[in-house]
C-alpha cells in the first residue's frame, strides 16, 4: 500500500457543449518520503492533476487512494479536513493575506484544525515554523515588507504548520529569481531529507525538477514516463488519515 | 473560544480596510441613531404630556349642562341651566365610583387691587372640594375657605400665582382686600403653582371663591336665575345679598308689586351652576363613574327613558388619550422611517460584503485549500457583517443618545432614556447584519477553491 495510489484518473471539463478531456487515464504511485516533480508544458494537465492529488478537485473517473483510503467518496467537508491535516500547499504567487503579519499568516490554517490550540500555543508554533524557514526575525512583518523569497518562505511555513506528511508546491519558484529559487528548493530538499515530508512539485522548469528524486512527465493528459517507483520507501507513520478512516465524521 | 477566534478574525479582516468599514456601517449608525433619538424624544414628550395632564387633576370628569334653545335658536353648549349644587351633592352621595365633586360658577371680570387691575382667565365660584378634585390641595400660603363660607356667601377668595404676581408684585396678599367687579374680597390663601395645561392655558391665572359669593354677589342675576330676580323684584322682601352691593343688572321689565306676585306667581326655579367637576377614584373607575353620574342626574332631572340627557359628561382623560395617541402615532411614523433607513443601511452592508467577497476570492480559495470548510467561510463572512452592524449599532446608540442629550441642552425638550429601545437597537442591528450578510457569506462559501485560487 503506497501513500498515494492513482488508478486511471480521468478529468473532463464541460465547456458549454464541448467536453474537454484534460486527464485521460493517469495511473501512478507515490511512496511516503518521496520528492516527486510533475513536469509538463503548459496545458498538459499537470495543474489539474495536482488539484486532484491535493483533494481540491475530484476526478471525473478513476480511483485515488490516499494511504488506502478512497478519496472520491468523501464529501467536500471531509476533503477540507483532509487538506488541513494531510496536505500543505505552496503556490506560485504565495497567496499570503495582505496587511496581515507573517505570524498570523502562518497561524491561519490552525484556525481550521480539529484539535484547537490555545492562542499562545498557536503563536508559538507559528513562530517556531518561521524560525525553521529562517524568518525568525520577521514575525511581525506584513507581506508587502517582505521580498518574494521571504514571502514564499512564509508560505512554506504556513503549509507546514499542521505538520502535514505531504507538501504540494505549484510552480513554487515561478515568481522568484534563480538565487532565491535555489534557497526555496534547498528548504524543500531539507524537508524531504531530514523530516521525511513527501513533496510533490509541479513545474515546467527543468532546474526545479532536477532537485526531485523522480520526475513524472505529463503530456496531453497522459504520463509520458516516470510512473514507476524508484525505490521502496520506508513507511512514515506520523498521523496519516486515521481520523477519517476510523469512521469519525469530520 | 471558537466564537472569540472567529470574531477576532473578522475584526482583523475589517481592520485591513477601516475607511470602507466605517463608510459601510454609516447607514446602520445613522439608522440606529435616528431610532434612539426618536424614541428618547418621543418618550420624553409622552412623559411631559402625562405630567401636564396630571396637573389638570387625575381622573377628572367635567359635567356640563345641556344646550338651551328658544324658538329654534340654540344658545350653544353649556347654555342650559339644568345643573344645581344639589346635583353635585347627590353625585357625591349616590355615586360610589366618584371620589368627590365640586360645582363651578364662572365669571370673567376685572379684579382690582389698589391701582392695579387684571382680568383673570378663571374666576371660579366653587366649594372647598374643588381643590381636592383638581389635586391642588397644597396651598402656597394661607387657608382654604370653609363650607360655612359657602353657605354664608362670605367674601373671601384664594388667588393663583399669576394673580399674586400681577396684582401684588409677588408680595404676600394674605389679608388684603381685592375687588372683583366692585365687590371686595379678602384674600385668605394663595394656590401653589400648577403651570400651563395641555392646551397651553395658564392654570395659575385663577381666583377661587365660594360659589354662592360669585353667583349672587358678583355675577348678580345671571341668565335664567329666575329665583334671584323674582326675589329682587319683590320690594317688600329684604334681599341681604343683592341690593346691598353693586353688580346688580338693571331689569328690563317693570318691577312687580306684591299683589302681582301673588296673582301670577313665577315658577320658583332652582339655582344653577355652570358645571360640575367630579373625580373618579381611579382611571379604571372612570367609566363606572360616568354611568353612575348619568343615572343619578337622569333621575334627579326626571328624564324619561326615551328622552336624551340634558347634560354632557366629558372625560378629561379622553382628551389626554387623544393627544397622547397623536404623539404615539407620530413617534411610530418616525420610527418606521428610521427602520427604512436601517434597511437601506443593510442593503449597503450587503453591497460592500459582496464586493469584499469578490475582492477576497483568492483569500477564500486559500482558506479552503488549507482546510476551511464551506461552513467556516460562511461563518467568517457572516460574523464580519454582524460585527460591522453591531459596531454600527453601538456607535448609533451613542450618537443617538448624544443627539437627544444635545436636543435637551439646546432646545430644553424633555428626554427619557429608554433601555428597551437600546436593547432593541442592538438586536435589530445584529438581525440586519445576519439578514444582509447571509447572501454574500453564502456566496463566498459556495466558491470553488481552485477557481477562487486562480482568480485575478
Amino acid at each position: 500500500m503506497q501513500l498515494i495510489d492513482l488508478h486511471n484518473i480521468c478529468k473532463t471539463y464541460q465547456m458549454g457543449h464541448v467536453a474537454v478531456s484534460v486527464l485521460k487515464g493517469i495511473s501512478f504511485e507515490v511512496g511516503s518520503g518521496e520528492f516527486v516533480a510533475l513536469m509538463g508544458v503548459s496545458g498538459s494537465g499537470k495543474s489539474t492533476l495536482m488539484n486532484i492529488l491535493g483533494c481540491l478537485d475530484v476526478p471525473t473517473s478513476g480511483e485515488y487512494r490516499l494511504q488506502g483510503l478512497e478519496i472520491s467518496g468523501l464529501s467536500a467537508d471531509q476533503r477540507a479536513l483532509l487538506r488541513n491535516r494531510e496536505f500543505g500547499f505552496v503556490f506560485q504567487n504565495f497567496n499570503l493575506l495582505p496587511r496581515t503579519s507573517a505570524l498570523d499568516n502562518v497561524a491561519m490554517p490552525l484556525a481550521y484544525a480539529r484539535d484547537h490550540l490555545s492562542d499562545r500555543d498557536a503563536r508559538r508554533r507559528a513562530a517556531d515554523m518561521l524560525h525553521r524557514v529562517g524568518l525568525g526575525d520577521r514575525l511581525d512583518h506584513v507581506p508587502s515588507q517582505l521580498s518574494g523569497g521571504q514571502q514564499q518562505r512564509v508560505a512554506i511555513a504556513r503549509a507546514l504548520i499542521n505538520r502535514p506528511p505531504v507538501l504540494f508546491a505549484d510552480e513554487p519558484t515561478g515568481n522568484l529569481d534563480s538565487r532565491t529559487s535555489e534557497e526555496i528548493l534547498k528548504i524543500f530538499q531539507h524537508l524531504n531529507d531530514e523530516e521525511g515530508v513527501t513533496i510533490i512539485v509541479v513545474t515546467h522548469d527543468a532546474n526545479v525538477a532536477g532537485h526531485a528524486r523522480r520526475i513524472i512527465r505529463i503530456h496531453d493528459g497522459l504520463i509520458q514516463d516516470g510512473a514507476a517507483l524508484l525505490r521502496p520507501v520506508k513507511p512514515r507513520q506520523e498521523h496519516l488519515v486515521p481520523e477519517t478512516r476510523s469512521g469519525e465524521k469530520p | 473560544m471558537k466564537v472569540f477566534r472567529t470574531v477576532r478574525t473578522a475584526v482583523n479582516a475589517l481592520r485591513r480596510n477601516p475607511m470602507r468599514a466605517m463608510l459601510t456601517t454609516l447607514g446602520i449608525v445613522i439608522g440606529i441613531a435616528a431610532v434612539i433619538a426618536m424614541v428618547e424624544i418621543g418618550a420624553g414628550s409622552a412623559e411631559a404630556l402625562k405630567k401636564t395632564i396630571s396637573t389638570m387633576g387625575a381622573n377628572v370628569l367635567l359635567i356640563h349642562p345641556g344646550t338651551a334653545a328658544s324658538g329654534g335658536v340654540s344658545f350653544g353648549a353649556g347654555s342650559g341651566v339644568t345643573l344645581t349644587p344639589e346635583d353635585c351633592e347627590a353625585i357625591i352621595r349616590e355615586c360610589p365610583a366618584v371620589r368627590t365633586a365640586a360645582p363651578i360658577v364662572r365669571a370673567r371680570t376685572q379684579v382690582v387691587y389698589g391701582n392695579r387691575n387684571w382680568v383673570p382667565t378663571f374666576i371660579y365660584g366653587t366649594t372647598p372640594e374643588f381643590l381636592d378634585v383638581r389635586d391642588w390641595t397644597m396651598l402656597a400660603e394661607g387657608d382654604l375657605f370653609s363650607q360655612r363660607d359657602v353657605l354664608n356667601a362670605n367674601k373671601v377668595c384664594l388667588l393663583g400665582q399669576t394673580l399674586v404676581k400681577e396684582l401684588f408684585e409677588a408680595q404676600s396678599p394674605i389679608g388684603e382686600e381685592i375687588r372683583i367687579k366692585n365687590v371686595s374680597f379678602r384674600v385668605i390663601g394663595v394656590l401653589s403653582r400648577k403651570g400651563a395645561n395641555m392646551v397651553g392655558m395658564d392654570q395659575d391665572d385663577i381666583v377661587i371663591a365660594p360659589w354662592t359669593t360669585i353667583k349672587y354677589r358678583v355675577t348678580g342675576s345671571s341668565l335664567g336665575n329666575v329665583n334671584q330676580s323674582s326675589q329682587a323684584g319683590s320690594e317688600n322682601q329684604v334681599n341681604t345679598l343683592n341690593n346691598l352691593y353693586p353688580g346688580r343688572q338693571p331689569s328690563l321689565y317693570p318691577q312687580r308689586s306684591a299683589a302681582q306676585e301673588a296673582n301670577n306667581p313665577m315658577p320658583v326655579r332652582f339655582e344653577s351652576v355652570d358645571q360640575i367637576l367630579a373625580a373618579a377614584h381611579s382611571t379604571e373607575e372612570i367609566q363606572a363613574a360616568i354611568d353612575q353620574i348619568t343615572e343619578a342626574l337622569r333621575e334627579r332631572h326626571r328624564i324619561r327613558p326615551d328622552e336624551s340627557d340634558d347634560f354632557h359628561i366629558r372625560d378629561m382623560t379622553e382628551m389626554a388619550n387623544t393627544i397622547s395617541a397623536t404623539t404615539a402615532l407620530m413617534t411610530k411614523l418616525l420610527l418606521l422611517v428610521a427602520m427604512i433607513s436601517l434597511v437601506v443601511g443593510g442593503v449597503g452592508i450587503m453591497n460592500i460584503m459582496l464586493v469584499s467577497v469578490t475582492e477576497r476570492t483568492r483569500e477564500i480559495g486559500l482558506r479552503m485549500a488549507v482546510g476551511a470548510r464551506g461552513g467556516d467561510i460562511l461563518r467568517q463572512f457572516l460574523v464580519e457583517a454582524v460585527v460591522l452592524c453591531l459596531a454600527g449599532g453601538v456607535l448609533g446608540i451613542l450618537l443617538g443618545h448624544g443627539g437627544s442629550m444635545l436636543v435637551r441642552q439646546l432646545l430644553q425638550w424633555p428626554i427619557e432614556t429608554s433601555p428597551a429601545a437600546i436593547s432593541a437597537a442592538v438586536i435589530v442591528s445584529a438581525t440586519v447584519g445576519i439578514t444582509f450578510g447571509f447572501y454574500p457569506a453564502w456566496k463566498a462559501s459556495r466558491l470553488n477553491p481552485i477557481e477562487a485560487l486562480r482568480y485575478e
